[in-house]
């Protein structure tokens, strides 16, 4: 018998983290295999359903970081308190730690690109021994829209971190300008062999990655993580579709070499 | 085995298996074309003969028949979600050829592309397919250009011939029948279509970077993106989730999916205000590219199985084959010669 994958199934909220007025982190009871990068249709009976990246991963639970940004996602925000949501997933390829092992790695994400991947940044934050250098340049719109606080924290004993608004004032812990303005100062060992993973809104991933190219990197060397309209997460509903790919299916995690391809 | 079979046999035969199968084949609607005294063709239910149109080909596809325009996936009810009862009967679908090829596309998205899809697979297990020969072809068909002109995978084929009708009958049962019924046997082989008015070249080395030719622009204004292709289209699967609610006050509801277009607006939407293909002319591209180019990218064969519908129901007379026959010329502007 055929497995009816379109029917969500409940997960407790375990706890919510409030990042900012329309940004919170819900940590949501999930048993099973899951990886960074991949995510969840989020599901209120009545208001529909909405793909959520996997913004952490641990023993029974995974990390939904949702913006209220429409019709679902508002929703949860009204209903969540003591509650469970429906969930179905997870889906997509999610980020392949193996591509990143032993090598130095340049994350640039912007805003609640940050989600998809704070898994990634996590893991090679804690076993510094399993890659070189790590810097990562993360992007939001000012001090108020900073996601993961905390993170940062512990992200900056662990790694070069750079946290850059796009207006306000410069302080110890923040820059001032778009991710784009801090790629050409990387500092890289050997910026032909650094690995990168860019995710963010499309046209910060477009100049992010025209900057790290022009900065040395080598497109097979880039990764991208794209977002697009989901009905199904499973291959049929063809919202996802650009050319012969499905991003539900293929990714959203692209190698930068068929990211590239990838014409709406 | 061949049978010849008169009316009321055939009419038997249907009577008989409408006990155990819905029987969806063409059906003439009279007067409810989209112009004045027009008809119709779609398909619907039959128990009769008479119910069938034999000679035209249905304006819409029989797609509805396994893929509905829109069909309830689950029930909410106060905490759980409850699945529709599974359909009682199997299907007998009546099918030109470039439909029956179009099953296999269906096949395809449904069975093979990610994981097997429940809903589809639960019906498409009982299904059953009778081949309606095409004794001449109809007027905006490519089917030969496809190569979806002949198709033999049917359980029986069905030709009306002189006040009788042929039938190939690869079903044992169903053979059996008719030979219980004292049909004479005869050789048959099942009318096709071995030219079409319109022809259409696929260039082979047809590659994405048409996408650049100025040949789509012209469609930013002559199309109106009303989706009407998308749904007369045998090999068009999109869907999009729709909740419904019986009662606001009541927690109870359904999600259903319903037929989705990626020429109307709204197909990319995502929450925030995002979105994707904003011109007409970007989405008939998506959408010939996908019939053309990228399907047979992923699955090594074409989708569009040039049954012609899409030119027939255009308000805006746009040739989708015409489209086709311009890829060459498109092709070599994007490659500068």
């Amino acid at each position: 018998m055929i497995r009816n994958d379109y029917i969500p199934f409940p997960s407790k909220v375990l706890e919510v983290i409030r990042h900012t007025q329309i940004e919170y982190t819900f940590r949501m009871s999930f048993d099973g295999e899951v990886r960074p990068g991949q995510f969840f249709e989020v599901s209120i009976p009545k208001y529909g359903e909405a793909p959520i990246s996997v913004s952490g991963i641990g023993p029974g639970f995974v990390d939904l970081t949702i913006r209220r940004v429409g019709k679902v996602t508002n929703e949860v925000f009204e209903r969540y308190v003591g509650d469970s949501l429906l969930l179905r997933g997870p889906y997509g390829n999610g980020f392949d730690l193996n591509e990143y092992r032993g090598r130095e790695l340049v994350v640039v994400a912007g805003g609640t690109g940050v989600s998809p991947v704070r898994g990634v940044i996590d893991h090679f934050g804690a076993h510094p021994e399993e890659r070189k250098g790590m810097t990562i340049i993360t992007g939001f719109k000012s001090v108020n829209d900073v996601l993961f606080k905390d993170d940062f924290k512990r992200w900056r004993q662990q790694m070069n971190v750079v946290l850059t608004l796009d207006a306000g004032e410069e302080t110890p812990e923040h820059r001032i300008g778009l991710v784009t303005k801090f790629i050409p100062e990387l500092e890289l060992e050997d910026a032909a062999s650094a690995v990168a993973i860019v995710v963010g809104p499309p046209a910060m991933m477009r100049f992010s990655v025209a900057a790290l190219l022009e900065r040395g990197f080598r497109e097979e060397n880039i990764w991208v993580s794209q977002e697009r309209k989901m009905c199904c997460g499973l291959g049929k509903c063809g919202h996802c579709k650009i050319g012969d790919t499905y991003v539900c299916l293929d990714g959203p995690v692209f190698n930068y070499v068929k990211g590239k391809t990838l014409l709406d | 085995m061949g049978y010849r079979v008169s009316r009321e046999t055939l009419d038997l035969w249907l009577a008989t298996h409408a006990a155990d199968y819905e029987i969806w084949a063409p059906h003439r609607f009279v007067g409810e074309g989209c112009f004045s005294d027009t008809d119709s063709v779609r398909y619907a239910r039959v128990t009769k003969l008479e119910e069938i149109e034999l000679k035209e080909r249905s304006h819409y596809s029989f797609k509805e028949a396994l893929t509905p325009a829109s069909q309830t996936l689950f029930y909410f009810t106060q905490e759980a979600c409850t699945e529709p009862e599974p359909p009682v009967k199997g299907a007998i679908l009546l099918l030109r050829s470039c439909d029956l090829h179009a099953l296999r596309r269906l096949d395809d998205m449904y069975l093979h592309n990610g994981p097997a899809d429940y809903y589809y697979a639960r019906l498409r297990e009982r299904v059953k397919v009778v081949l309606l020969g095409c004794a001449a072809s109809c007027e905006s068909g490519f089917c030969v250009s496809m190569g979806t002109n002949v198709s033999e995978n049917y359980d029986m084929s069905l030709d009306p011939v002189a006040g009788d009708f042929l039938v190939d009958c690869k079903d044992a049962d169903w053979a059996a029948f008719f030979a219980a019924r004292g049909c004479g046997e005869e050789p048959v082989t099942p009318a096709h279509v071995e030219e079409n008015a319109v022809k259409v070249t696929v260039p082979e080395k047809l590659s994405p970077a048409v996408a650049k030719a100025s040949l789509w622009n012209q469609y930013d204004k002559r199309c109106i993106n009303c989706g009407r292709c998308n749904f007369v289209c045998p090999t068009c699967t999109c869907f999009t989730m729709q909740d419904l609610y019986y009662d606001e006050n009541a927690r109870l509801g359904e999600r259903r999916r319903v037929w989705a277009s990626c020429m109307v607006d709204g197909f990319t939407d995502v929450a925030g205000g995002g979105s994707y293909r904003k011109k007409n002319g970007e989405r008939m591209r998506f959408k010939v590219l996908h019939k053309m180019l990228d399907y047979k990218q992923r699955k090594g064969y074409q989708m569009c199985v040039g049954c012609g519908r899409c030119d027939d129901v255009c308000p805006e007379y746009i040739s989708f084959s015409g489209c086709v026959n311009h890829l060459d010329e498109a092709m070599k502007e994007v490659q500068g010669k």
